[in-house]
């Protein structure tokens, strides 16, 4: 493997693209070839791409970015202001008009803000949440549609707490017009929802765009913004500005086109790939919850991550958050900080006291790394074709802290004599609540983790612990408190050895549902 | 003569506050728009299409006045 080498040239030297082009390829096509089976002591690829198999200066941007490394994302905190009201296209599974309290999605947001709003918020937020460290612009727009209240709040953020790193989410359609702004206000990472490269598929997804003072339709309208998507991620790559591509999967339309799509963006220097499940839940409104089109199902989903990982790395760590979202992926603490609330604070920002705070995440997220480099060793010289998946109910910091009842989600782990992978996350709480009693609750867990064989716990109930083991699902609250990874390798070591042992015998499990929307009564 | 916004089906997403060419559109108190129907061309002369009516997000939000004669340019 090659060692990195002038990285700052590859940024400052900007307008020579062709030679840049080639470097920061160069310094992509380094991790691509790291396994994306963990192993021997190495960080596995894919989305939990860890200090040992990326190039320094990409780790560097990279570590503390709960959307851009897995590991960041039990740790660090990030949130968006919806600052961004306007779009440029329609897509068909998107709504403007519709917006719930209770609900969690892309594009929809509650309130707007003004930049300063924004900017107070944003300093409120991180006084409050120490391991806050990204600020992203998503919507509930597209961020480049809005470009002067989009870049005025880069500006008051920049100024106010250098710190925080900012990003923005686009459908591409006016990136071209706006990466040279981009890299001059510092944006280190820019998400691209690409659904196609073929305008043929995206006539399907895109009803229409309006570009250039125009609106355009069909084919036509899908191959000016597959351009301008393409377009706008070589131009990133060209300044050495990460990209993360977002694709949502909808089957039928495009799942198996996204294939190509991965190819088509890692050939232009994209960093990360998120597909993500559809959601189309008919009380949305969306074309597609009116047309019936369905989700994908969570094996369909991890068939097609695991099809793509070969090419470039995965995101499976992505919540779908809204365009205000606040907290730890897969939290929302949005409520506590509405407008309201936030003009009414007193904020302190103390750069140093978000300092201390981050150095002691960064010691304990050091402490997970080491517990499952350590567990590894156990492991070594282990042969078993067996891979299974385990839920695990946690709050954070890596550990099996969360109570079987209060979990809102379970993060799902991969378990082979490779080690434990991260490989996604199921909703388990109720967008709309009311009218479901618990009965119906523990039904809704058990069809989301329905694939795993365990549920690693810090605490269970009896009743639900005999409807688990029922429904073959292993109950495991004896690493309380402790790492996950760490816990998850010392389980399956056991298991390997009550199968080899004969005790119990090792079975598939069935697909399971990934949630969407309110819930629908089967 | 003049187009207008359906006020129960206006987001307020300000899409298209900034494509105006007569600036004929602005804000509410209740964050929603309004076009000035003494401003508004229908974007004749300007665009081959109403620019309000090619970015906005909802269909049947931007549609002609019918309280006021068609726009003839001058």
């Amino acid at each position: 493997m090659q060692t990195v080498q002038n990285h700052t040239g590859a940024e400052s030297a900007g307008l020579n693209a062709a030679v840049n082009v080639d470097e920061i390829m160069q310094k992509v096509a380094e991790h691509k070839g790291c396994g994306t089976s963990g192993g021997s002591g190495k960080a596995s690829c894919g989305s939990g791409a860890g200090a040992n198999d990326l190039p320094p200066e990409i780790w560097e941007k990279v570590k503390n970015h709960p959307c851009y490394s897995e590991e960041a994302h039990h740790h660090y905190a990030r949130m968006h202001v919806a600052v961004a009201p306007a779009c440029n296209i329609q897509c068909n599974y998107c709504n403007r008009k519709y917006d719930c309290a209770n609900e969690s999605r892309p594009g929809v947001v509650s309130e707007k803000l003004t930049p300063e709003q924004a900017a107070k918020k944003v300093l409120a937020v991180a006084s409050t949440i120490p391991q806050m460290t990204v600020l992203g612009i998503a919507g509930p727009g597209d961020p480049l549609a809005n470009p002067e209240k989009t870049f005025k709040t880069f500006e008051l953020v920049a100024k106010h707490a250098p710190d925080i790193k900012l990003c923005v989410s686009t459908n591409g359609l006016a990136l071209p017009d706006h990466v040279e702004r981009l890299s001059q206000y510092n944006i280190d990472h820019v998400t691209i929802t690409i659904n196609m490269i073929d305008p043929e598929v995206g006539a399907k997804i895109y009803p229409w765009i309006y570009y250039k003072k125009k609106r355009y339709t069909g084919v036509e309208a899908a191959k000016i913004l597959s351009d301008r998507q393409l377009q706008g991620l070589e131009m990133l790559t060209e300044r050495g500005i990460l990209s993360k591509i977002n694709s949502v999967m909808i089957p039928g339309i495009n799942d198996e086109h996204l294939v190509e799509v991965n190819k088509a963006v890692k050939s232009r220097g994209a960093f990360l790939h998120n597909i993500m499940p559809l959601i189309s839940a008919p009380e949305h409104g969306t074309v597609f919850g009116l047309t019936g089109q369905r989700g994908p199902t969570a094996q369909e989903l991890k068939a097609l991550q695991d099809k793509c990982e070969g090419e470039m790395n995965m995101m499976r760590h992505c919540r779908q958050c809204r365009a205000d979202a606040v907290g730890l992926l897969g939290e929302d603490r949005s409520a506590e900080f509405t407008t309201d609330k936030i003009m009414a604070m007193e904020v302190n920002y103390d750069l140093d006291a978000r300092k201390a705070y981050q150095e002691a995440v960064e010691k304990e997220r050091q402490a997970v790394v080491a517990a499952k480099q350590e567990e590894l060793q156990t492991l070594a010289g282990a042969h078993s074709d067996i891979k299974m998946l385990i839920a695990v109910a946690t709050k954070g910091g890596g550990k099996v802290n969360e109570h079987f009842g209060h979990a809102s989600e379970f993060q799902i782990y991969e378990l082979s004599t490779a080690g434990a992978k991260f490989v996604g996350h199921r909703r388990v709480d109720l967008y709309c609540q009311g009218g479901y009693g618990e009965e119906d609750a523990l039904g809704t867990v058990i069809r989301a983790i329905n694939d795993c064989h365990a549920v690693f716990v810090a605490k269970i109930g009896g009743c639900p612990k005999s409807d688990l083991k029922a429904a073959g699902i292993d109950p495991v609250d004896q690493y309380a408190g402790q790492f996950i990874e760490q816990s998850a390798i010392a389980y399956f070591k056991e298991y390997l050895d009550k199968v080899a042992s004969g005790e119990i015998e090792h079975v598939a499990k069935g697909d399971a549902v990934i949630r969407q929307g309110a819930l629908i009564a089967a | 003569m003049a187009y207008k916004i359906v006020e129960e089906n206006c987001t307020g997403c300000c899409a298209c506050e900034p494509e105006c060419p007569n600036q004929a559109i602005s804000e509410t108190s209740n964050g929603l728009f309004v076009i000035d129907p003494a401003k508004c061309t229908e974007c004749i002369g300007h665009y081959d299409e109403p620019q309000c009516v090619a970015v906005c997000p909802i269909d049947l939000t931007c549609i002609i006045d019918e309280n006021y004669p068609r726009y003839e340019a001058a």
